[in-house]
């Protein structure tokens, strides 16, 4: 992994469009700013891995699914 | 054209029905093609299916069924990569996680697929600055209208 030291105001560039700023620093807290195109999706990294996760786990369905479903009556 | 599914068999897409993600779906990247195939005698639920891999399906619902209150707003560039939809073409569907009993069973609300019907795009959004979770269950309100 790359590892760069920024200070508060600092940025990083990323290729040619996305910009990560350093807004300010609390303690352990890290605040950023991101710049980046509008196709590009950024997540909370744990935030991502849950949404993969119940993908994942809602992918397996189920044997029996369509008794378990309740049919219009 | 046929592709094979999870729950349905063997059956006969049209190529309008297929709906693109152009990036996937979180866990599934790879997976840029599916068809809502409805199930029979039950209108409540549908499966995604992928057109490419036959064992990969997911029940969705109308999370508006069972959340009345299920509320949010879709960020621009959520927007902008659906091709700017206007509010009659959007469908909102919740991934389910289908369990033993249908009590146990849960919905994804924190990550709604949201498909443009005019152009047949659609995304996975996953909401950031709301208290959706992945798993709510179903039926912990009352349900919505029955069959």
């Amino acid at each position: 992994m790359l590892v760069l030291t920024r200070k508060t105001g600092e940025s990083i560039q990323i290729g040619d469009d996305i910009e990560l700023t350093v807004i300010s620093v609390k303690g352990d807290q890290v605040k950023l700013g991101i710049n980046a195109p509008k196709n590009v999706d950024i997540h909370r990294k744990e935030v991502y891995l849950c949404i993969q996760e119940e993908n994942t786990e809602a992918s397996k369905g189920i044997d029996n699914l369509f008794n378990l479903l309740p049919k219009n009556d | 054209m046929k592709i094979n599914t999870k729950y349905h068999g063997e059956i006969v897409v049209k190529s309008e029905d297929v709906l693109t993600f152009e990036h996937g779906i979180p866990g599934f990247r790879e997976e840029k093609q599916f068809v809502l195939l409805p199930l029979p005698e039950n209108e409540w639920f549908h499966i995604l299916q992928s057109v490419v891999t036959s064992q990969l399906g997911f029940v969705v619902t109308d999370p508006f069924v069972f959340f009345k209150d299920y509320d949010f707003e879709l960020d621009e560039a959520s927007l902008e990569s659906l091709g700017k939809p206007s509010e009659k073409d959007v469908q909102v569907l919740s991934i389910l996680t289908v369990r033993e009993t249908l009590n146990e069973s849960t919905a994804n609300l924190q990550a709604p697929i949201i498909l443009n019907m005019a152009n047949r795009k659609g995304k996975q959004v996953i909401l950031t600055n709301s208290d959706y979770q992945t798993k709510h269950l179903i039926f912990a309100q009352p349900a919505g209208k029955k069959g």
